[in-house]
């Protein structure tokens, strides 16, 4: 089977590798890349931000384009299809049936084999989890050829390490996935804009619970009396019907259709910008990141209920193609921790005074509460506590030093760094935020003991 | 003489597609059993034809959708193909074909041999059939997905060029026959497709995805095309390729 030599990054441009790249279209052209010699991993759409989705020393399989739905049930809303499919094309194709993905993470561009590996969450996770909550069973192709059905009461060793275990027990090559019922058309957002961090983390402590979704946008720039000044974003679904939906009489089926036309269109949109190869540097100067989060604090209104298109909820960044070259040809990374609860309240303003000293941020910096992780999936990130993710240009030399720095805190605080953002953590500290890794790398051993799986991620932590 | 389009919602009948399992032809399978349309899925894996009739079937709440055996070089294929094609035929989508190693086509001449079955003379009897059957109906119509490479016999590839231009001709020849009785003949030239074809080879020019040459497929259908060069710009590299006197052409290494 031809393989193409390809240089490929994750979304923060950096780091980059050089790889032999396999793209299959059918089934068994799966097997002829595992007769291949040398190491193996699959790749979805490349959303993950690091090295955990780049093979530099072997070969990368592109799982896209094995995207076909194998099975739909519309009473349940049980989904089975390849792994390639994208959470887009999810949304595209069942939306207008009334069902959603029960976790959407910031981007729709991810394909369900990618979102099981790095066991995604979303703006619901404190109340839903992480996608592995959702997922039924999926197939599991290992370095042997074999393949082998995983769910919670078959191979369940292999199921909860291959949720979360980045790639590296196997590859995924169908999942069955429980959708959830669309309730709405848009969601109801109340935006609250605290002073700083203690009103945030009040705020999500007092009443997270009362919406389906939360997020808090938060400065990681401003200092002083203003550190960790926030706009929270928490919503709800619309479930009044649409103005111009047909009325249908009490006690008949409600119509099939359950999104009017201009939601489904605000789904199936094309970027409405995008950005050029190699953009200018200047924006991304301190002064001017510092200006866009004044003007964006201060534009940002406390508001009840404001309705919101599904696309510019969930996914607002998916509007501007190729954001990430923003950054230019040194790229970036972003930075994501979980501090879990007790501590969690007090490791977040710990990092972000860290932060606002270092003024390496970047605007775009997320705050959420986490609600429990999956008990048993070894390598899954979300835990319950606050979690906080920073992108950082890596134009300022500041910023790996600077995160060491925050993994320092991050383990005295029992936290944890995802993997799917990770792009430079020291094997060293993996052990602290994983204690389950032991666990973890017997179960992968036994499913590939030649370690044919691996990634760039892999060989820096030492993580098998 | 000028032809009407393609008017697919009059009575929407069975959509035959060869070689169904290919990325443009899962596009175009999608797209007809959008229109309300019964396929028939025709390949040589029935792995993958299931794989994507269930697809098919899921994508568009349960379109009835059917596979069936079909190999361009296993003649037998074809009688039990068309033997089991009941009802109205609303049209056959011929995406079967295969580049295959282009230099063992040079010096093998077997291989070279069952490349020109695979591509072309395998294909002249079960189209032969269909096009009987499309003229008796007088509706209908036949979309062959040929290669620019059909346009001129080049060095590299002059084996599945050869049989992509015999496979035009014979669909301008069937166009030219089944005219007067209202049935549609479109041949598709497809320039660079980002398909397995073509991945990890170096293109001189830029391929265009799978999605968006299936679309242009359907909108050169429904225009009512007689030949139609997909991207569309193919059509003025091709013209001049074509216009390279044959004394200079044999000495290019194109």
């Amino acid at each position: 089977m031809r393989s193409r030599r390809t240089t490929l990054s994750g979304w923060g441009a950096w780091p980059r590798a050089e790889s032999d790249v396999y793209r299959p279209e059918r089934l068994r052209d799966l097997d002829a890349v595992l007769r291949t010699d040398g190491t193996l991993l699959a790749r979805g759409l490349g959303r993950s931000y690091g090295d955990a989705a780049l093979n530099g020393a072997g070969a990368t399989v592109l799982l896209e384009r094995l995207d076909r739905v194998i099975a739909f049930d519309d009473e349940t809303g049980t989904l089975t299809a390849e792994a390639g499919m994208s959470l887009a094309d999810v949304l595209r194709t069942f939306a207008p049936r009334g069902w959603f993905p029960p976790v959407v993470p910031g981007t729709r561009h991810v394909t369900l084999g990618g979102a099981l590996a790095c066991d995604i969450h979303g703006k619901n996770h404190h109340r839903h989890g992480s996608i592995g909550r959702h997922v039924v069973r999926f197939t599991l192709l290992l370095a042997s050829g074999e393949r082998i059905v995983c769910s919670r009461t078959e191979n369940p060793d292999a199921f909860r390490a291959t949720l979360g275990g980045m790639g590296l027990t196997g590859i995924i090559v169908d999942v069955t996935l429980r959708l959830a019922p669309l309730p709405g058309r848009r969601v109801l957002v109340d935006y609250q804009r605290t002073r700083d961090l203690e009103e945030a983390l009040a705020q999500f402590a007092a009443d997270d619970d009362a919406y389906e979704y939360s997020v808090a946008w938060i400065d990681c720039i401003a200092r002083g009396a203003a550190l960790g000044r926030s706009v929270l974003m928490r919503g709800n679904w619309d479930t009044s019907p649409p103005p111009d939906a047909p009325a249908h009489p009490a006690g008949t089926a409600p119509p099939m259709r359950a999104l009017p036309p201009a939601a489904e269109r605000d789904l199936t949109r094309s970027p409405l910008l995008g950005v050029p190869p190699f953009a200018p540097g200047f924006l991304l100067r301190p002064s001017l990141l510092r200006l866009f989060n004044e003007v964006y604090y201060r534009q940002a209104r406390t508001a009840a209920r404001v309705p919101t298109a599904i696309g510019a909820f969930f996914f607002p960044l998916d509007a501007i193609a190729d954001w990430n070259r923003l950054y230019g040809r040194a790229g970036f990374t972003q930075y994501q921790l979980v501090l879990p609860h007790p501590h969690g309240e007090d490791g977040v303003r710990r990092v972000l005074h860290e932060i606002a000293r270092a003024g390496s941020a970047s605007f775009l910096a997320v705050l959420k509460r986490f609600g429990p992780g999956e008990p048993g999936q070894l390598l899954s990130f979300p835990r319950a506590g606050y979690t906080l993710a920073v992108d950082f240009p890596l134009r300022d030399s500041g910023v790996l030093p600077l995160l060491d720095r925050l993994d320092a805190i991050c383990i005295e605080h029992g936290g944890r760094v995802y993997l799917a953002k990770d792009a430079r953590l020291p094997a060293t500290t993996l052990p602290a935020m994983y204690p389950e890794l032991d666990e973890w790398r017997a179960i992968r051993e036994q499913l590939d003991p030649a370690g044919r799986f691996t990634s760039d991620q892999a060989r820096r932590l030492r993580l098998a | 003489m000028s032809v009407t389009p393609h008017d697919a919602t009059a009575r929407p009948g069975t959509v035959l597609i060869l070689g169904a399992t290919s990325p443009i032809a899962r596009v175009l399978a999608l797209a007809f059993a959008r229109r309300g349309h019964a396929l028939v899925l025709a390949g040589r894996d029935p792995v993958e034809l299931d794989r994507t009739a269930a697809d098919v079937r899921a994508r568009t709440r349960h379109a009835a959708v059917v596979t069936g055996r079909f190999d361009a070089t296993v003649e037998a294929s074809h009688a039990a193909l068309l033997a089991d094609l009941g009802g109205e035929l609303e049209g056959v989508v011929v995406a079967t074909g295969a580049l295959g190693d282009v230099a063992r086509a040079r010096s093998d001449a077997r291989y070279a041999a069952e490349l020109t079955t695979a591509n072309y003379a395998g294909l002249v009897r079960v189209l032969s059939a269909l096009a009987e059957r499309l003229e008796q109906q007088r509706r209908g119509f036949i979309i062959g997905l040929g290669s620019v490479a059909g346009d001129r016999g080049r060095q590299s590839n002059y084996v599945y060029g050869a049989a992509k231009g015999a496979l035009a001709l014979f669909l301008q020849g069937l166009r030219n026959r089944l005219a007067p009785s209202g049935v549609r003949v479109l041949t598709v030239k497809l320039g660079f497709v980002d398909t397995a074809m073509t991945y990890g080879m170096p293109l001189p020019l830029p391929a265009l995805s799978p999605e968006e040459a299936g679309r242009r497929v359907l909108r050169a259908l429904d225009r009512g095309r007689d030949v139609a060069y997909v991207p569309g710009w193919w059509r003025w590299v091709m013209l001049l390729i074509r216009a390279i006197p044959e004394r200079l052409f044999k000495r290019l290494k194109l």
